[in-house]
């Protein structure tokens, strides 16, 4: 893997001076990511925040060629224009530099309305990555729940009303869902595990087929905290166990950090507005339920890391 | 320039213009009627026969999302479907419109649920008639294969750069089989030559940003451009048609005129229907009545002066619109053409039927009937219902 020094001689793939919020983490990814190409990278997006904070025209914050159409068809975009390179590179129509290309989509555009298109894209075995930069809801909306919503957490369409208080479901565990599909590379990490970042994203670019990334990115507005705490928020949900760093290598687990001490899932909560409510008396269950499920996903997470 | 006289159905001769026309990239998923096209294409792409990257896709909205991301990159690429593959593409169309990609699109007509149904109308079609791409109709088998060849030239026009979509009528074109002249590799190729994209994604030494968002200082002008694309794609459509001509035998322009001349009564459709008027038009001659027929080729960009000009002096006029706008005010070819001949304020009776929904048959001696009947209403002064349906049960 690259070290910091080496990281930083190279030409920021985003600039500054883009519109996303101060304390957003969708850029910090965005540049961790692309960072770690050593190669030529072409770059295609869901709409979202991250796409609509950096094309406000007649401007880009872009330094590579970026491609946006829709909100869920990253998948079946990035795969068109890999297999546009395919077949110019065959015809001797451009050169055979190697390209890596990049799909990054929020939680909304890939969890939820671009699951099909992500799901088809990883079948047909482009040789390409899907990152997803998960915040957690539909933030670019106004913070509406999506399936990657948090049990618990308030939200503009899973309120806490006097009846029903934040979501309902447990969020759906996109990272299993991409090993089910059985590509070569599946890894799930932080912007502020960035050796972690770094070296998953330089070993799934230097292998051929789909790669698919989870990667967790605060949003202080959606959560609901200082800005200045989004990188302690992705230290608390990797040391609370609430999101692991893991990779999946043809299907082979592998935990990529194991917190020193596994700290209880309070103190991931805590810090957010959004699961305030979950610290009223009443709602003390809800906060039980979810230490159970990162409790049970953690112990099945290890088991598997044994296969 | 070197022929050959083959039996063709519509997808079949579709397939092979795309075979001839060798795209760097193909994205599509199944549909009826259009599924064979892409079938037949896909062996030409295990026998080795094109150079095609083929991306077949878990859907019609991945389908064009693909194809719009493979031309954005930089290649020549083509799709093919039908009905609510067309409909799931919507969403996708104007996109490609709005991107200002020269997509080219076999589009099979077939009509929309509910109730499903797998037969010929232009429902389909007329459900992406705002979305920017340069429509053209196909009368026959012949047609859909020189109107794809040209739709290569009309789409990538230095003036144009937009997406075209080539239609056939499903079932009636697409699976019955006719002769038609096919040329050869090499003139199909020289005719369209090679795809030369001004800013291809591809190139990160000269890296774009494609898709920005526009505020209100920006949409409006960039929508603009595109409806003066649409208004350039005029030109080019005549341009192309003629070197067409002069090149292979037929030349194409917005319509065909079939005994217009003199004609007391003509009847206006799109598709194959025209084929079963002219049958018609030749039997009411027979009868000593006049009649003539106007086949629309080119729908999107309308060619209203055109149309006009061309029925100016046409007393009595039937529009046939294999589609129903839904709208209590006929179908869109009704609706268009009578918006064109507006300006012209010649004294004519412009009445509108439709038919053949669901791909409810259209036969020779109806049309006769219709058409006949609108004259005696003119000679005996009666008035005639100006929007109707022929062919279904009330």
């Amino acid at each position: 893997m690259s070290n910091l020094k080496q990281l930083a001689t190279r030409q920021a793939p985003l600039c500054g001076g883009h519109r996303a919020c101060a304390g957003c983490s969708a850029p910090d990814v965005v540049r961790q990511v692309l960072m770690a190409s050593a190669d030529p990278v072409v770059v295609g997006s869901a709409t979202g925040c991250l796409e609509v904070s950096t094309t406000i025209f007649p401007y880009s914050a872009w330094n590579v060629p970026f491609v946006h159409s829709a909100f869920e068809n990253a998948g079946a975009s990035v795969s068109g224009m890999e297999a546009a390179y395919k077949s110019l590179k065959k015809q001797g129509k451009i050169g055979d530099e190697k390209i890596n290309f990049v799909a990054f989509g929020g939680d909304g555009g890939t969890y939820d309305i671009g699951f099909q298109s992500l799901s088809g894209a990883m079948e047909r075995g482009h040789n390409m990555m899907y990152v997803c930069y998960d915040n957690g809801a539909y933030m670019n909306t106004g913070i509406q729940r999506s399936s990657a919503t948090p049990r618990g957490a308030m939200t503009t369409t899973s309120p806490v009303g006097k009846v029903i208080q934040g979501k309902q479901q447990q969020r759906k565990d996109l990272t299993a869902c991409m090993v089910a599909h059985e590509i070569p590379y599946v890894a799930q990490t932080t912007p502020a595990h960035w050796r972690d970042l770094n070296a998953k994203v330089e070993y799934a670019f230097s292998i051929e087929g789909p790669k698919f990334m989870n990667v967790l990115a605060p949003c202080r507005l959606g959560w609901g905290y200082p800005m200045e705490l989004t990188m302690d928020m992705c230290r608390l949900a990797a040391d609370t166990c609430f999101w692991p760093l893991y990779e999946v290598v043809e299907g082979q687990y592998k935990l990529t950090y194991t917190p020193k001490e596994k700290k209880p899932v309070e103190d991931f909560l805590k810090p957010q507005t959004r699961f305030r409510h979950l610290f009223r008396p009443e709602n003390e269950h809800v906060i039980a339920e979810i230490q159970q499920e990162v409790d049970r996903k953690w112990e099945r997470l290890q088991k598997l890391c044994t296969l | 320039m070197g022929k050959t006289r083959v039996a063709r159905t519509g997808n079949e001769a579709m397939a092979e213009a795309i075979r001839q026309i060798n795209p760097d990239v193909v994205a599509a998923y199944p549909i009826t009627p259009a599924t064979e096209v892409m079938q037949i294409f896909a062996t030409y792409v295990a026998d080795g026969l094109v150079d095609t990257e083929l991306v077949p896709t878990e859907s019609e909205h991945s389908a064009m999302s693909a194809a719009i991301g493979a031309q954005v990159a930089g290649a020549r690429t083509m799709t093919a479907t039908s009905s609510q593959g067309l409909a799931l593409m919507y969403e996708m169309l104007y996109i490609a419109a709005g991107l200002r990609l020269p997509l080219i699109m076999a589009e099979v007509n077939r009509a929309l649920s509910a109730p499903i149904n797998i037969h010929c109308d232009h429902g389909d079609t007329m459900g992406g008639r705002d979305a920017g791409w340069i429509q053209i109709f196909s009368e026959n088998s012949q047609e859909a294969y020189d109107n794809l060849i040209q739709a290569v030239r009309i789409a990538e026009h230095s003036d144009v750069l937009l997406p075209i979509m080539v239609t056939t009528d499903g079932f009636i074109i697409s699976h019955a089989m006719e002769d038609i002249d096919i040329y050869s590799d090499g003139e199909v190729r020289d005719f369209i030559g090679t795809y030369k994209p001004l800013q291809p994604a591809l190139d990160y030494k000269k890296p774009i940003t494609v898709g920005s968002i526009d505020f209100v200082d920006y949409y409006f002008e960039h929508r603009r451009a595109l409806a003066q694309a649409m208004s350039n794609a005029k030109n080019a459509i005549l341009e192309v048609g003629r070197e067409f001509g002069s090149k292979f035998g037929q030349e194409y322009g917005f319509y065909e005129a079939y005994k217009l001349d003199d004609a007391e009564v003509a009847m206006v459709c799109l598709g194959s229907t025209a084929g079963t008027g002219k049958d018609a038009v030749d039997n009411l001659r027979k009868r000593g009545i006049k009649a003539g027929l106007l086949k629309v080729r080119v729908f999107r960009p309308f060619p209203a002066e055109e149309l006009a000009a061309r029925l100016k002096d046409v007393p009595q006029i039937c529009v046939l619109d294999r589609s129903d706008a839904l709208a209590a005010t006929g179908g869109p070819l009704y609706a268009e053409l009578l918006a064109a001949m507006f300006e012209d304020r010649a004294d004519h009776t412009v009445i509108n039927r439709i038919y053949g929904l669901g791909g409810r048959d259209i036969k020779v001696g109806e049309i006769e009937e219709l058409l006949s009947s609108q004259v005696s209403a003119a000679a005996g002064g009666k008035s005639i219902d100006r929007i109707g349906y022929l062919g279904v049960r009330e």
